[in-house]
């Protein structure tokens, strides 16, 4: 028989569930998968072009809609980015929000991470467990900040909202059902015999290779590179936190989806540091608080929230440029903004972790079996509308 | 974190600006000889160098340690008749280096943009080069991947970054 012959290509995709809005083109040899490419752009926003048109604030919730559930870490990276160029810095409480917001929404991600992989993985009480968990810090975020999951909480200069009273307390509850539960998952799900057979040696990414294709996130650590950008180029409150960079050896499947759950136990411990070290003080930075009239000023302190000044709507940043990286969720975010001193940006970049970990798919899934694809695809942690944008 | 006046001051000042003093010296001397115009903007070190140094650049800021590519960036300027293209480099494994974004960036001819990939030099670059192509029409020879990325096969017209490539706004003010 020639190659031609047996070697048959197998469409998965676009269509959702399993491929998750994209396609991937699988050339198998029986149940072999002798070479696999991503076929991307289904969810393709035009965030960039978008943003060119509009007003600096305008593109807060813009660039909160590709990653979610990943928000506030997106939302934390383009105002980042956005105060380097205005040449301002928020005040320190609003810094020790903006980390508190960021892990909280780090502790829902990996749980919406952790849920789509079991049920790629037949597992239907780990996506049943895992969507209700990412539930209660979701909750918690919405008495925070209004909003379920596109928080748009952190603006130039700030953040929207002062941490509602009992709020703490909550959390504390929040927290402790949270460390209960992460025995419960290594019993019926982490440790579970068939979860390991479908996991450990599968998909290998060898540390030579993360570095080489540019791999961020859980994905890199998991093959032994310590890079985190909460550490290497800290930001906000992170200089003062005592938390650990989780690495694995192995570079597994099993490795990475164990990087995201000893990062969830490393969130916990970061959030109640959060809470209890948090300095006083003002949330929004000074030159926008002079603008608000005194007659709001009452009602800001009574509701424990911004009401935003006009001069944020029109934010006319110098011309320049400037960049920001933060560790999001699935790794590392980085926002690039060229000002050509008008009221929009004269050019937008968001490079997402996903579009730097879409190179896994053809990298990783080779050389193996069609009951892989599924295994190794939720291991990554990837997400089509933040790789698309 | 530097505004804006102070960084377009380090050009003069160069001595005083630390800490990113010390990443504009060292990259002056890995870059010595390619004709580099290094500056501090914001919190990254811009490298400017000719298309045709682009690559050697690139090879050399490899061998110095910076290993990865974090993202490829075209901005088109019509006033100006150019593309220019970006590339922010940084280090995974060189704590020193991986403290810093380096923007190696290069002007091309907006009429003709063509410039070597630097797929063999930085394999993380794949993904990028393949947008900033279909998105502003910038052709990364040696580039292995001739497919399309975001947009669909069948899209003809002015790469969409492009600035002449208007978007029409739909809604109620339309």
């Amino acid at each position: 028989m020639s190659e031609e012959e047996h070697i048959l290509e197998l469409l998965i995709g676009p269509q959702h569930p399993a491929s998750g809005h994209m396609r991937l083109v699988a050339k198998v040899d029986g149940d072999v998968v002798v070479s696999l490419r991503p076929d991307i752009g289904y969810v393709h926003r035009t965030v960039e072009k978008l943003a060119e048109t509009k007003n600096y604030i305008q593109i807060i919730p813009l660039v909160e809609r590709p990653p979610l559930a990943d928000t506030a870490n997106h939302n934390l990276g383009y105002v980042l980015a956005l105060e380097r160029l205005l040449g301002i810095e928020a005040p320190p409480r609003a810094q020790w929000l903006r980390t508190l917001l960021a892990e909280m929404t780090r502790i829902h991600s990996h749980f919406y991470g952790i849920g789509i992989h079991g049920i790629m993985l037949g597992s239907s009480t780990a996506f049943m467990w895992a969507f209700w968990d990412r539930e209660i810090m979701i909750e918690l975020a919405q008495r925070l900040t209004g909003a379920r999951l596109t928080y748009s909480y952190m603006i130039p200069g700030g953040v929207r909202r002062d941490l509602p009273p009992g709020f703490e307390d909550e959390m504390e509850k929040a927290l402790r059902y949270l460390e209960r539960r992460i025995p419960d998952y290594h019993k019926i799900f982490f440790d579970n015999p068939v979860t390991k057979a479908r996991l450990e040696g599968v998909g290998v990414l060898r540390k030579e290779d993360a570095i080489r294709l540019g791999i961020v996130g859980p994905n890199l650590r998991a093959s032994g590179v310590p890079y985190d950008v909460r550490k290497v180029d800290p930001y906000c409150a992170y200089p003062e936190l005592d938390f650990n960079v989780i690495t694995r050896e192995e570079g597994d499947s099993l490795a990475r989806v164990m990087v995201r759950v000893g990062e969830i136990k490393e969130s916990i411990n970061m959030i109640r540091q959060i809470l209890k070290k948090m300095p006083d003080g003002p949330i929004l930075e000074e030159r926008y608080l002079k603008m608000i009239p005194p007659k709001w000023k009452d009602w800001m302190a009574q509701h424990r929230r911004i009401k935003l000044p006009a001069a944020l709507i029109s934010l006319r940043p110098p011309k320049g440029e400037a960049v920001a990286r933060v560790e999001a969720a699935r790794g590392e975010a980085v926002y690039y903004i060229v000002s050509d001193g008008s009221p929009k940006p004269y050019r937008f970049r968001v490079v997402s972790p996903s579009i730097r970990n879409v190179v896994l798919f053809e990298h990783l899934i080779r050389n193996c079996r069609v009951a892989d694809i599924p295994a190794i695809y939720g291991s990554l942690d990837y997400f089509p509308p933040e790789a698309d944008r | 974190m530097a505004s804006r006046s102070e960084s377009e001051s380090q050009g003069q000042e160069r001595a005083e600006a630390a800490p990113s003093g010390e990443a504009e010296a060292l990259l002056s001397k890995v870059l010595e000889g390619l004709s580099p115009e290094i500056s501090t903007v914001g919190s990254a070190v811009s490298v400017k160098v000719p298309p045709d140094c682009l690559k050697e650049a690139a090879q050399r800021l490899k061998a110095a340690g910076f290993d990865h590519v974090k993202a490829v960036t075209g901005i088109d300027r019509p006033d100006s008749g150019e593309i220019e293209l970006v590339y922010h480099v940084s280090s995974y494994l060189d704590p020193k280096l991986s403290r810093w974004i380096v923007a190696l960036r290069t002007t091309l001819p907006r009429d003709d943009p063509e410039t070597p990939s630097l797929y063999d030099v930085w394999p993380s670059v794949k993904y990028h080069e393949m947008e900033q192509r279909e998105m502003l029409g910038i052709r990364f020879s040696g580039h292995p991947d001739p497919r399309r990325l975001l947009l669909p096969e069948s899209y003809k017209g002015i790469p969409p970054l492009r600035k002449d490539f208007k978007v029409k706004v739909e809604g109620i003010n339309a």
